[in-house]
C-alpha cells in the first residue's frame, strides 16, 4: 500500500490545467501541419496558417490557446493499493482547478446551475472521473473541454439492425450540423456500445487519446481511416470557410454492450484538443 | 479580395463589403455575449439607453481570458454567435451594423441584416493568442459583474477578419463549401 497526498494530487492538477491551456499536444500540432501541407484551396490555407501562428504564439508567450479555457475534465486512474491521505480526494482536484484557472490567468466559464445560471468565479467544479485500475499510482489526465464544439455533440440510441451503415450515417450527420460551429479543423470523439452514460464517456475518452494513435481491433482503426476520409470531403473546412481539412483526426472507442442495443456518441473537439497527463 | 476597413462601420462600408472578403479592421469595437445581449435588450425594452452609443457600431462576441500582467487583454477569440441569434435583430433595429464572431446564424439575423445594411465578419475561432495581437486598447465600460462577458470598448488595429454573411445576405459559410466542392468535380 502506497501513501499519497491529496495535497500531491491538487498541485498535480493546477499544473496540468496550466500547460494543457498553453501548450498544444505535439501530435496535433501535427496533424495541423500536415493538413495544412495536403490543403490545397486558398482560404483554408489562410486559416491554417493563423491557427499554427496562434498556438505557436501561445507557446512562446505562455498564453492560453483560446479563450474558452474550457470545463475541466479529470481522469484519474488509481492504483488499487494507493491510498490517498491528508484530504478529501474531490475537494484536491477542485483546488487544484481552482489555483490553476486563477496562476494560469485562464477563464472562469463555469456556472454554478444549468438554469438558474450564475459564475462559479474559479471554474470548480472539476468533471471528474476516476477509474480503480493495478498498481500503486495515480495517473492524472486533465483535458479542458470548450464548449463551441461541446454543444455540438449527439449520443443515438441505435437499435442493432442499423448496423455500421447507421453509426456511419449518424457520425457524417453530427459532423456535417456541426459545420462552422466547433471551429472546424475538428477532432472527431467517437463511443460504440456500453450503456447511455459509459457510451458518451467514451467518445469523450476517445478525444484523449493521441491523433496518432489507432484503435487497437483493425476492424475499428479501418473505421477510423473511412470515416476521417469522408468527413473530409464534406467540404466544410477550417472554420467552415470551405476546403478540405474539415476534421484533424477521428477516434473511436468500444465496450461490449445489451443484446437488445447499440449505442453511438460523438463528441465534437476543435482544432484546440488539449489534454496532458502526469503519473504521480 | 483583402480589405481595410476604417470603423465606425457606415451603411456606405458596409455595402461594400460581399462574403468572402478578407477584412482588417481598424477602430472602435464593442464586446458582448449571451448574458451582455441579454442585459441590453432588457434595458432597450424599458426604453433605456445602452452602455454605448449603438450607431453604426461593432460588436465582438467574445469572454477574454485575464489579461497577464502587462497584457491589454487575454487571449480574446469569437464565441458561437448562434448564441446572440436571439438579440441581434434588436441590436440592429438600434443602429447597431456589425457583428464578428463564429458560426452560422439563424434566417431571422440574415433578414434583419438585409433590412438593417449588417455585416457578419468570421474571426478564427480557437485563435485567441493571435487575436489579442491585433488589441491595442481595452476598457471595462459595463456590467463588472458578468467577469469575462461584461461589456468592453475596445480599439482594434488591423483585426484579421473574413466576411461570412455580407447585406445582402450572401454566405460563406454555404458558398465556400459549395464552390470547394465544384473545385473537386
Amino acid at each position: 500500500m502506497r501513501e499519497i497526498q491529496a495535497q500531491q494530487i491538487t498541485d498535480v492538477v493546477e499544473k496540468l490545467c496550466i500547460e494543457a491551456n498553453q501548450y498544444l499536444p505535439k501530435d496535433v500540432q501535427g496533424a495541423i501541419r500536415r493538413c495544412r501541407e495536403c490543403e490545397d484551396w486558398e482560404i483554408a490555407q489562410g486559416v491554417l496558417d493563423k491557427i499554427i501562428t496562434n498556438f505557436e504564439i501561445a507557446e512562446q508567450e505562455s498564453v492560453p490557446i483560446c479563450q474558452d479555457t474550457g470545463m475541466a475534465c479529470v481522469f484519474l486512474e488509481i492504483g488499487q493499493d494507493v491510498h490517498i491521505v491528508g484530504g478529501d480526494l474531490t475537494e484536491a482536484v477542485d483546488e487544484g482547478v481552482r489555483r490553476g484557472y486563477d496562476k494560469g490567468y485562464l477563464r472562469k466559464s463555469v456556472v454554478k446551475d444549468p438554469v438558474r445560471r450564475g459564475n462559479t468565479g474559479d471554474n470548480t467544479p472539476a468533471m471528474l472521473y476516476t477509474e480503480i485500475v493495478p498498481g500503486e499510482q495515480i495517473k492524472v489526465t486533465v483535458g479542458p473541454k470548450g464548449f463551441g464544439s461541446e454543444n455540438m455533440s449527439a449520443i443515438r440510441m441505435f437499435k442493432p439492425s442499423a448496423g455500421i451503415e447507421g453509426i456511419k450515417d449518424f457520425i457524417l450527420e453530427t459532423v456535417e450540423t456541426a459545420g462552422p460551429n466547433p471551429c472546424p479543423p475538428m477532432v472527431v470523439g467517437v463511443g460504440i456500445g456500453g450503456t447511455f452514460d459509459k457510451c458518451a464517456l467514451l467518445a469523450k475518452k476517445a478525444l484523449m487519446r493521441s491523433t496518432d494513435e489507432r484503435n487497437p481491433d483493425p476492424y475499428y482503426a479501418d473505421l477510423e481511416a473511412e470515416m476521417l476520409e469522408k468527413i473530409n470531403k464534406l467540404g466544410i473546412g477550417p472554420q467552415g470557410f470551405g476546403g478540405k481539412t474539415t476534421a484533424l483526426a477521428l477516434n473511436i472507442e468500444t465496450l461490449p454492450t445489451h443484446i437488445a442495443g447499440m449505442p453511438c456518441a460523438v463528441n465534437i473537439n476543435c482544432h484546440v484538443t488539449r489534454h496532458k497527463t502526469e503519473v504521480i | 479580395m483583402e480589405k481595410h476597413i476604417q470603423l465606425p462601420l457606415t451603411e456606405e462600408v458596409a455595402k461594400s463589403l460581399h462574403a468572402g472578403d478578407s477584412v482588417y479592421l481598424t477602430g472602435t469595437i464593442y464586446t458582448s455575449r449571451d448574458a451582455g445581449h441579454k442585459r441590453m435588450c432588457e434595458a432597450l425594452a424599458r426604453g433605456e439607453e445602452l452602455p454605448f452609443d449603438p450607431t453604426d457600431a461593432t460588436i465582438y462576441y467574445v469572454g477574454p481570458t485575464p489579461a497577464k500582467p502587462g497584457q491589454v487583454i487575454g487571449s480574446a477569440g469569437p464565441t458561437t454567435s448562434g448564441r446572440m441569434d436571439a438579440y441581434a435583430p434588436t441590436m440592429m433595429s438600434v443602429g447597431a451594423r456589425g457583428m464578428i464572431g463564429k458560426g452560422a446564424r439563424l434566417p431571422e439575423v440574415v433578414d434583419a441584416m438585409k433590412k438593417y445594411h449588417g455585416v457578419y465578419f468570421g474571426a478564427i475561432g480557437g485563435a485567441g493568442a493571435l487575436l489579442a495581437k491585433c488589441i491595442k486598447k481595452c476598457e471595462l465600460i459595463a456590467y463588472e459583474d458578468l467577469g469575462a462577458e461584461a461589456l468592453r470598448k475596445l480599439y482594434v488595429e488591423d483585426m484579421p477578419l473574413v466576411v461570412i454573411i455580407d447585406s445582402e445576405g450572401k454566405n460563406l459559410y454555404d458558398d465556400g463549401k459549395a464552390a470547394y466542392l465544384a473545385s473537386q468535380k
